[in-house]
C-alpha cells in the first residue's frame, strides 16, 4: 500500500474505531486515536512533500464504477496543488484535533464529536486528492455530510438541527450544479480523470467555447454552495450553531475553500471561459461587501467570524476571476491560519465565559485570558491585512490582480478591506479592552484554557505571523516561493494573470495598509476611546436594522421559496392527488361499482364480501388465463 | 435447474407451514428464505458475465399451444433474483416482534410471493411472464386484506381492482403479439421479439400503451399513483416491504424486458410522453413527501419519486440509464425495505408513526439513529453509498437524452435531502416526546434485520462494480435490439 493511500486511510480506520465502538472506546482513548490518525496523515503528507519530485503521482486504488467505455476509478492524485491541501488540511486538522481534545473534555458525546471529525478528514482529503470529479464530488458531498452531522452535533436543540438541515440543503442545492457540470465534462469529454480533461483541452478548444462556459458555470454552482457565495451564503452563519472547533476546521479553514480548490484544480478550464470568469469575479466581489457589511453589526463573537469567513472567501473568488490562481490559493493557506486561529481563540473566550457568545456582555477579557488575547491580536492584525504578518502578502498579492483587471473592482475591494479591518478591531476590543460586563458568576469562573487549547493557539499565531514568508513578492524582496511552486499546475491553461507592475503595486499596498490601519484606528476611537458598547437588540433602527437582520435574506428566501413549496406540497397532496386524480379514478371506479347491486356492501367491511371479492378476483385472473388457451384452442 | 429450485423452494416451505402448522413457522420461513438466499448468492457465483440465459430449464406447459413454463437468467434478470433474495429474509426477520394471528398464513403468503417475483423475473415465456405477474398479486392482496389497518377492505380492493385493471391490457397486447407468431404459436419471448420487428409504427404505438399502462400502474408511474400510498400505510408492514421493495420492479422490469425490446417504434414516438410523465412524478412526489406527517406516507411518495426516475432511466435508453436502473433497483430495493422496516419497529414501541408526535429517539437507541441515518443516506444518493451510483448513472441517462429533463429529475437530489432529513429530525433528534420516552433499546431480530440491510447501502456504494459489469452484456444485447 502506498504511501499516498495511507493519507485517507488513517482518518477512516479512526472512524472506523470510534465510530463502530462508540459504546465500547473508553473516551479518553477516543481522543487519541482521532488525533494520532490525524497527526498520521500529517507526517505521511510532509513525507510526500519533502520526497515530491515535481511529477505527477497517480495512485489507483480500484475501478469504482464501470459502465460502458466510462471508468471512474477511485484514484488519487498528487501534485502541487494537493500536496498543499494537504498539508493545510492535516495540519491544521490536527492542531483542531488536539485543541478539541481540551473542549470537548466535558461534552457527553466526546467519542462520537471525534469519529465525525475523523470522517470529515477522511472525506476532505478525498475531495483534494481525487484524481478525478467523481472522487471529487465523494469528497465533495462527504464534506457536506460532516459539516450537517457536526453542525446539528447536539442534536437535542432543533434550532441547531434546523440550521444543519439548512446547510446541508443549500449545499445540495450548489451539488446539482456539480453533478451536471459533472455529466457536461463525461459528454464532452469521455472521461472525467483531470490529465485526461486538460489534456484534451490542448486540442484546439478555444477561450469562449460555450460548453467549456456551462460547464465552468455549472461547476462553479457547486462552489456556490460550498464556499457560501451569493445567493448560496446563508448556511454559513447558522452553521455556528455547530461546536466551535467544526466552525474553525470546517467552516472556516479547509472545507469552505473546496470552491476555490475546485476552481484551481479546474484552471485549465476556466482561463478557456472568460464569461464565467466575469461572473466568478463579480460574485465573490458582492460576497465579500455584503458579509463585511453584516460582520460590522454582529454581536455574537462566532457570528463576526462567520461573516467574515464568507467575505474573505469572496476576495479568494475575486482573485480567480482575475486568474490570480496561485494568489487566491496563498490567501486559502493564510487564511486557513488565521481564521482558525481566531475561532479557536473565540472558542476560548466561549470556554472560559461559560458559553457566553454575546460580545456586549465580554469586555476586558485580555488579563484573564492572556493567551488567547495575545493569539487572537495576532490573527486580528493578520486579517485586517496589515504587515508583516500573513494577511497582508495573500490579500494584496490579490488586490493588486484585481486593480490590473479593473480599478473599479479594487475600489469596491479596498472598503471591503476596510470593513475587515474594522469589525475585527471592533471585535477584538469590545472582547479584551474596556470594563467586564458580564455576570459576576462568569467574573469568577474566568479562566485561561488548558495546554490542549492554547497549544494550537500558539502554533497557529506563529503561522499567522510568518505564513506570509512562503510568498514575499519580488517587489519585497522576495521571491514568491509558492507561486514558483505552484506554476506548473498551470501549464495547461490558456492564460494566467501576470505579475503585476512593481511600482504599481508599491503604491497599491500603501494605500491599502494605510486605510486598513485607519479603519483599525476608528475602531479604536469608538470603542476604546469612547466605550461604546453595541445597543440591546430591540434599540436597533433605520439602516442598521435592516444590516442586523442581514438584509432579511433569510425572509425573503423563506417567502419566495420555503413557503411557496410548502403550499404547493399541501395543495399536490390534498387537491391534486385527492381531488383531481384520485376522484377521476374512483369515477371510473364507481361506474363499474354502479353495475352491481351488491357493491354497497364493498364498504362495510364485513368479511364476508370481502373474502367474496378475493375469490371472485382469483377466478377472474383464472378465467383470464385460461381464456387465451381456450381462445387458441378454436384457432 | 437452479432457476426452477429458486422458485420452487420457497413454495415448498409455505407448503410445509401452512400443512404442518407447525408452532414455529417464523423460523421455518426465515430459514427457507436464508436458503433462497444461499441459492441466489450460488447463482450470482456460477454466472457467466455474457449476454446469454442461463440456469435455465423448459417445460411444456400447453404444448399444442406452444406455451412453454421456460424460465432462466440472465444479467438483468440476475440483479433482480438477487434483490429478492437478498431483502426477503430480512423482511421476514424484521416481523419477528409481532405476534400474528395466523401467523402460518402470514408467512406461507410471504413465501409464495417471493416464488411468484422470482417468476416474474426469470420467466422466458410472455404467457408465464404474465401467469407470475398476476399470481403475485394474491399472495399480497391476502397479506394486506387480512393482516392491515382499519381501511383495509376499501384500500386493498382498490389496489386489487386498479393493478388488474391495468394488466389487463397488457394481456391483450401480448396475446395480440402471440396471435401473430408462425405456425403453431409461441410465446417464447424471444420469438415475440422477432415478431414485433414486423410491426409498423402505429400498431406499437398502441401496444406501448396496452404495455405502459400496466407497468406505469405497477410502479407507479404519474398519474396512475393513487393506490399507492393508501396501500402502503395500510397493509402490514411487510407487505409493503414486499410491494415497494419488490413487486414495483415488476414494473420497471417489465418496461426493460417487454415493453423497450417489443416495441421501439412505439417507445420512439411515446418515449418523450414517457420521461415526462416519469419525471413530473418525480417532482410532483418529492414535493408532495415534504409535507406528510405520517412517516410510512412519506417512505410511499418517496418511493413514488425514486421510481420516477427508474422510469425515466429506463426510457432514456442509454446504456448508462439502463445500468443505473439496475442498480437502482437494487438500491431502492433495499433502502425502501430498511425504512420501512424502520418506521415498523418505531410504530411497535410508541403505537404512531406521526412525526409531530415523535422525536428525540436517538437519546435513548443512537443505534437506531445509526442505521436511519445510513439507510438514509442511500435514499438521498450520497456519494458512497447504494442510492448515489443508481441515481448518477440514471440522471447521466437522462441528461444525454435530454439536458432539461436531466436537469430537473436532478431536483430529486435537493428534495429527496428536504424530506428524508426532515423525518430523521423530527422523529430522531429534538426532545422526545411522550411517546418516545424511555423508548426501548433494538432487539436482536431488529438489530439482525439493520444491520445486514446498512451494510448492503454501504458495500453497493463501494462495489458497484459487484453487479455493473456482470450485469452490463444483457443490458448492452438488449440495446442493440431497440436500436
Amino acid at each position: 500500500m502506498s504511501l499516498i493511500t495511507l493519507i485517507p486511510l488513517f482518518p477512516l480506520i479512526g472512524f472506523l474505531i470510534n465510530g463502530i465502538g462508540f459504546n465500547i472506546v473508553p473516551k479518553n482513548l477516543a481522543g487519541i486515536i482521532s488525533t494520532a490518525a490525524a497527526l498520521a496523515s500529517f507526517c505521511c503528507a510532509v513525507v510526500l512533500f519533502m520526497n515530491f519530485s515535481g511529477e505527477v503521482q497517480i495512485a489507483k486504488v480500484f475501478d469504482w464504477i464501470t459502465v460502458g467505455k466510462l471508468n471512474i476509478s477511485m484514484s488519487f492524485q498528487i501534485d502541487q496543488l494537493s500536496l498543499l491541501m494537504l498539508l493545510i488540511i492535516t495540519g491544521v486538522g490536527s492542531l483542531i484535533h488536539i485543541y478539541s481534545m481540551g473542549y470537548m473534555s466535558h461534552d457527553a458525546g466526546y467519542g462520537k464529536f471525534f469519529s465525525f471529525l475523523n470522517l470529515f478528514l477522511f472525506f476532505m482529503l478525498l475531495l483534494v486528492m481525487g484524481s478525478n470529479y467523481v472522487v471529487m464530488f465523494i469528497g465533495w458531498e462527504g464534506v457536506g455530510l460532516c459539516s450537517y452531522l457536526l453542525i446539528g452535533f447536539w442534536n437535542k436543540n432543533t434550532n441547531y438541527g434546523t440550521a444543519a438541515r439548512k446547510a446541508f440543503i443549500m449545499n445540495r442545492i450548489g451539488d446539482l450544479g456539480f453533478l451536471l457540470g459533472i455529466f457536461m465534462i463525461i459528454s464532452h469529454f469521455g472521461s472525467v480523470e483531470y490529465l485526461d480533461v486538460f489534456e484534451d483541452l490542448g486540442h484546439g478548444t478555444v477561450a469562449g467555447d460555450k460548453t467549456i462556459m456551462w460547464i465552468t458555470l455549472l461547476l462553479f454552482i457547486g462552489a456556490m454552495g460550498k464556499s457560501a457565495q451569493i445567493p448560496l451564503y446563508t448556511w454559513l452563519p447558522d452553521a455556528m450553531a455547530g461546536p466551535t472547533p467544526v466552525s474553525a476546521l470546517i467552516h472556516a479553514a479547509t472545507m469552505v475553500t473546496a470552491g476555490i480548490y475546485m476552481v484551481i484544480r479546474s484552471n485549465a478550464l476556466y482561463s478557456l471561459a472568460p464569461e464565467t470568469l466575469h461572473i466568478v469575479g463579480w460574485v465573490g466581489l458582492a460576497t465579500a461587501l455584503l458579509a463585511a457589511s453584516i460582520g460590522i453589526f454582529q454581536n455574537d463573537i462566532k457570528k463576526v467570524l462567520a461573516y467574515s469567513t464568507v467575505s474573505q472567501l469572496g476576495y479568494m473568488f475575486m482573485g480567480l476571476g482575475v486568474m490570480a490562481y496561485s494568489s487566491s490559493f496563498f490567501h486559502v493557506m493564510t487564511h486557513a491560519f488565521f481564521k482558525a486561529l481566531l475561532f479557536l481563540g473565540a472558542g476560548s473566550v466561549i470556554h472560559a465565559m461559560s458559553d457566553e457568545q454575546d460580545i456586549r456582555k465580554m469586555g476586558g477579557l485580555r488579563k484573564a485570558l492572556p493567551i488567547t488575547f495575545w493569539t487572537f491580536l495576532i490573527a486580528t492584525i493578520a486579517i485586517s491585512g496589515i504587515p508583516p504578518f500573513a494577511g497582508f502578502f495573500s490579500k494584496d498579492e490579490i488586490l493588486a490582480h484585481v486593480y490590473e483587471h479593473s480599478p473599479l473592482m479594487w475600489g469596491l475591494a479596498l472598503a471591503g478591506s476596510v470593513m475587515t479591518s474594522f469589525y475585527m478591531f471592533r471585535l477584538l476590543f469590545l472582547t479584551f479592552f474596556g470594563e467586564f460586563r458580564g455576570t459576576k458568576e462568569q467574573e469568577h469562573h474566568l479562566h485561561e484554557s488548558p495546554l490542549s487549547m492554547t497549544l494550537p493557539l500558539m502554533i497557529l499565531a506563529v503561522l499567522s505571523a510568518v505564513g506570509g514568508f512562503f510568498n514575499v513578492p519580488h517587489l519585497l524582496g522576495g521571491d514568491s516561493k509558492l507561486a514558483n511552486f505552484m506554476a506548473p499546475l498551470f501549464a495547461h491553461s490558456h492564460a494566467v494573470a501576470h505579475a503585476a507592475d512593481e511600482s504599481l503595486e508599491k503604491t497599491l499596498m500603501i494605500i491599502s495598509v494605510i486605510a486598513a490601519i485607519l479603519s483599525a484606528g476608528i475602531a479604536y476611537y469608538l470603542f476604546i476611546g469612547k466605550k461604546s458598547v453595541p445597543v440591546a437588540d430591540s434599540k436597533v433602527a433605520g439602516l442598521q436594522k435592516v444590516i442586523y437582520n442581514k438584509y432579511y435574506i433569510d425572509e425573503l428566501y423563506d417567502t419566495i421559496f420555503v413557503k411557496p413549496i410548502s403550499a404547493l406540497s399541501k395543495f399536490f397532496y390534498s387537491v391534486i392527488d385527492f381531488l383531481v386524480i384520485d376522484l377521476a379514478i374512483e369515477g371510473i371506479g364507481k361506474l363499474v361499482k354502479g353495475l352491481s347491486s351488491e357493491a354497497r356492501l364493498m364498504q362495510d367491511g364485513r368479511t364476508g364480501v370481502y373474502l367474496f371479492v378475493m375469490v371472485l378476483s382469483i377466478a377472474v385472473i383464472i378465467v383470464w388465463t385460461l381464456k387465451d388457451f381456450i381462445l387458441v384452442g378454436f384457432k | 435447474m437452479l432457476t426452477i429450485s429458486l422458485i420452487l423452494l420457497p413454495i415448498i416451505a409455505g407448503l410445509i407451514i401452512l400443512l404442518t402448522k407447525g408452532d414455529n413457522p417464523k423460523t421455518i420461513a426465515s430459514i427457507a428464505a436464508f436458503v433462497e438466499l444461499i441459492l441466489g448468492g450460488y447463482a450470482y457465483n456460477q454466472f457467466v458475465p455474457n449476454g446469454s440465459s442461463q440456469f435455465g430449464a423448459s417445460y411444456n406447459w400447453i404444448a399444442s399451444a406452444g406455451i412453454k413454463f421456460s424460465v432462466g437468467i440472465d444479467g438483468i434478470s440476475l440483479i433482480l433474483v438477487c434483490l429478492t433474495t437478498l431483502v426477503v429474509p430480512f423482511i421476514i426477520l424484521s416481523t419477528f416482534g409481532r405476534t400474528e394471528k395466523n401467523a402460518p398464513t402470514f408467512y406461507a403468503l410471504i413465501l409464495f410471493m417471493q416464488a411468484a417475483l422470482i417468476g416474474v423475473f426469470t420467466a422466458k415465456d410472455i404467457f408465464l411472464f404474465y401467469f407470475f405477474f398476476e399470481v403475485a398479486l394474491i399472495p399480497v392482496y391476502f397479506l394486506a386484506a387480512i393482516w392491515g389497518g382499519e381501511n383495509r377492505i376499501k384500500v386493498t380492493f382498490k389496489f386489487f381492482i386498479y393493478t388488474l385493471f391495468g394488466s389487463l391490457f397488457m394481456l391483450l397486447g401480448l396475446v395480440y403479439l402471440y396471435m401473430k407468431t408462425p405456425g403453431l404459436h409461441s410465446s417464447a419471448i424471444s420469438e415475440i421479439y422477432q415478431i414485433a420487428e414486423g410491426l409498423n409504427g402505429k400498431q406499437q404505438g398502441y401496444l406501448f400503451w396496452a404495455f405502459f399502462i400496466a407497468f406505469a400502474i405497477k410502479m407507479p408511474v404519474f398519474p396512475f399513483h393513487t393506490w399507492q400510498p393508501d396501500t402502503y400505510v395500510e397493509s402490514p408492514t411487510a407487505a409493503t416491504m414486499l410491494m415497494s421493495g419488490v413487486m414495483l420492479k415488476m414494473g420497471t422490469y417489465g418496461l426493460i424486458r417487454i415493453l423497450l425490446p417489443i416495441v421501439p417504434l412505439g417507445v420512439q414516438t411515446w418515449g418523450t410522453t414517457a420521461i415526462t410523465l416519469s419525471v413530473i412524478g418525480i417532482v410532483y412526489g418529492s414535493i408532495i413527501a415534504i409535507q406528510q406527517r405520517d412517516m410510512k406516507r412519506l417512505i410511499a411518495y418517496s418511493s413514488f419519486a425514486h421510481v420516477g426516475l427508474i422510469s425515466a432511466g429506463i426510457f432514456s435508453r442509454t446504456l448508462e440509464g439502463l445500468q443505473g436502473s439496475l442498480m437502482q433497483m437494487l438500491a431502492h430495493g433495499i433502502n425502501v425495505v430498511g425504512l420501512f422496516a424502520i418506521s415498523e419497529f418505531i410504530f411497535q414501541r410508541t403505537k404512531s408513526r406521526d412525526l409531530s408526535r415523535l422525536g428525540g429517539i436517538t437519546q435513548t437507541t443512537p443505534n437506531l439513529t445509526v442505521y436511519f441515518v445510513i439507510i438514509m443516506l442511500g435514499s438521498v444518493a450520497m456519494p458512497l453509498t447504494n442510492g448515489f451510483v443508481g441515481e448518477f448513472l440514471l440522471l447521466k441517462g437522462i441528461y444525454t437524452y435530454n439536458v432539461w429533463f436531466g436537469a430537473v429529475s436532478g431536483l430529486t437530489i435537493i428534495l429527496g435531502a428536504v424530506y428524508m432529513l426532515r423525518m430523521v429530525q423530527k422523529s430522531m433528534f429534538g426532545e422526545t416526546s411522550k411517546l418516545t420516552q424511555g423508548f426501548a433499546d433494538l432487539a436482536l431480530h431488529e438489530k439482525m434485520t439493520l444491520f445486514p440491510l446498512a451494510f448492503m447501502v454501504i458495500w453497493f456504494g463501494i462495489a458497484p462494480n459487484t453487479f455493473l459489469p456482470i450485469i452490463e452484456p444483457a443490458v448492452k444485447q438488449l440495446l442493440t435490439i431497440i436500436k
